[in-house]
């Protein structure tokens, strides 16, 4: 339903679309995204459920932020995917919803996409010099060197084990 | 981050500042997390929540795991209440595959969940209690609490790490004797939640700790992202249970409690009420309950039975391809919350096929709530501080996971 409406609002906006076991998925370009905001927090989506992030390291856009929104007058989910290139910066929502601020952050933590407009963008779980952002699917599973502080700033040992 | 905040404040100090470290390990934090506190006398002026302690990495350790393997990682999360995260992760996995469970194994699921809620509420407000001061409230709580996990450790053999469900169904059923012993339970629990309301409900140092503090209004709770019994008792009837209803919940009676200030007291009054209303749930859970399958009859997603193993070719192989090729998974992504004590967990999964999830993600209910302490303690005393985090029911397992 709220899909329809972006199309109507905001035509052109939604560069691709699923609905996959009832959940309804759009995807949508970096320049487009504030102005969907709007129209979503207008149309009652006011709880930020989400944020969250996937990695496709043969992408070209590397990553896709993933947001997760639910209407609670009508309880409808809706789910929106921006895709960002290694090294680009997603635009922050912290402006507008409060949750934002740690999701963002831990988002930064993990993935390594910075929020443009985030007033606070640190670490959230790991530590401040942690080597690396450990949710890439080059970020090996046993951690590589992380725990290895001194002198590290490559994100692990080169690929080595030690 | 917090070696900064506290070089640049001591810039600024004038001799009425004093900074007070909080955690990692301080017995009001119940879990390992950590908050620097400025204070100008007692008042507090800036708290800074530090997090991280107890980060496992789960999302990162679920991208080697099969599906099936993930369970007893969801344990770790909420720990007081597993059998909820348990239920949350194999519901997501059971959407995303787009099969249903059998009925006997719905009711179980919801006998268990309401049993985990409440000894969850059971020991958040005892807790929160315990640490304002009212010991014999928590103790009367905590001897039920203690019922509930003996009653888990008679149906899955652990009392907090239960791993219970499985995809398609549930471990097991339950044993001879589990519902005898349940039934003995209900009054005997809803006598010590009547005594604990006594105890509390109008005890005027109670109210004087916890009336006014904390308090939030439903558009800032909404804004913050909150959900649960922190949610309620702001005002905003969400409730998954009916509002999203799984598991056959729209089949069930029960109410919603509902706050109006969403402080510290509507939070407890909430949950002790969710208390009551889980009885309810789980009375009529043992009025509807047949015997019947709790798995799936489908070779692909359930494994056979030892007995079959052992002597039939056929069950031998769907055990072998089982246990090393794993389940085929459809490719998609799938979200699927369910309504935890202390709010909306859900699980985002992406799958691109294989036998282990391409992503997923644990949205924990108390990260955002969490997130919100610094609005809440603002202005208040140390000892408000200690009554909102016992009262936003921060559970660091699944904080940090």
């Amino acid at each position: 339903m709220i899909i329809e409406h972006i199309d109507t609002q905001l035509p052109g906006t939604v560069t691709d679309r699923h609905a996959f076991r009832g959940d309804q998925t759009i995807v949508v370009a970096k320049d487009s995204f504030l102005p969907l905001v709007d129209l979503l927090y207008r149309e009652g989506f006011q709880l930020l459920v989400d944020i969250t992030a996937v990695d496709w390291p043969e992408r070209e856009q590397r990553f896709d932020v993933v947001y997760h929104w639910l209407n609670l007058a009508s309880q409808e989910r809706l789910r929106v995917k921006v895709p960002v290139a290694d090294g680009e910066a997603m635009l922050s929502l912290t402006g507008r919803f409060k949750t934002a601020d740690w999701f963002e952050r831990e988002v930064f933590d993990m993935f390594g996409v910075r929020f443009e407009g985030h007033p606070n963008l640190k670490r959230l779980l790991t530590w401040d010099d942690f080597p690396g952002h450990p949710l890439r699917k080059d970020f090996p599973l046993d951690g590589g060197d992380a725990f290895c502080m001194e002198g590290c700033t490559a994100p692990y040992n080169n690929g080595e084990r030690g | 981050m917090i070696l900064d905040s506290i070089a640049l404040s001591r810039q600024q100090l004038d001799g009425d500042k004093m900074i007070v470290n909080m955690g990692p390990s301080h017995p009001t934090t119940h879990g390992t997390l950590r908050i620097v506190l400025e204070l100008e006398g007692e008042t507090i002026t800036k708290s800074t929540p530090e997090m991280g302690y107890l980060h496992r990495g789960v999302e990162k350790l679920g991208e080697s795991l099969s599906y099936q393997q993930f369970i007893p990682l969801t344990d770790r999360l909420n720990y007081c209440s597993s059998i909820m995260n348990n239920v949350g992760y194999t519901t997501a996995v059971e959407k995303l595959l787009g099969i249903e469970i059998p009925k006997r194994a719905q009711q179980i699921r919801v006998l268990m969940s309401e049993l985990a809620r409440l000894a969850d509420h059971a020991v958040c407000v005892g807790v929160n209690a315990v640490d304002i001061g009212a010991f014999t409230a928590f103790l009367y709580i905590w001897k039920q609490r203690e019922t509930v996990y003996d009653l888990f450790e008679m149906a899955t053999g652990q009392r907090l790490h239960t791993s219970f469900t499985r995809i398609g169904g549930l471990f097991r059923d339950l044993p001879e004797g589990f519902v005898p012993a349940l039934e003995q339970f209900l009054p005997e629990c809803e006598a010590a939640i009547n005594e604990l309301e006594k105890l509390l409900t109008h005890n005027p140092i109670w109210y004087d700790r916890t009336k006014g503090i904390g308090a939030i209004s439903a558009e800032d709770a909404v804004n913050w992202g909150y959900t649960g019994p922190c949610l309620r008792a702001a005002g905003v009837p969400q409730d998954l249970r009916k509002a999203q209803p799984y598991l056959g919940y729209e089949t069930y009676e029960f109410d919603v409690p509902v706050g109006t200030t969403g402080d510290v007291y509507d939070r407890y009054l909430v949950r002790v009420e969710e208390m009551r209303q889980s009885l309810r749930i789980i009375r009529q859970v043992l009025d509807r309950l047949e015997p019947g399958p709790v798995c799936v009859d489908d070779p692909k997603i359930t494994l056979p039975s030892k007995e079959k193993v052992y002597t039939r070719m056929e069950s031998l192989i769907h055990h072998f391809k089982l246990v090393m090729h794993g389940m085929e998974m459809p490719v998609g992504e799938v979200y699927s919350a369910t309504e935890a004590a202390n709010g909306e967990l859900g699980f985002y999964l992406v799958s691109d096929g294989g036998k282990n999830p391409y992503r997923i993600r644990v949205r924990p209910p108390c990260l955002p709530i969490f997130s919100s302490f610094h609005d809440q303690v603002k202005g208040f005393m140390i000892a408000d501080a200690v009554a909102v985090l016992g009262a936003m029911n921060v559970i660091a397992g699944e904080l940090d996971r």
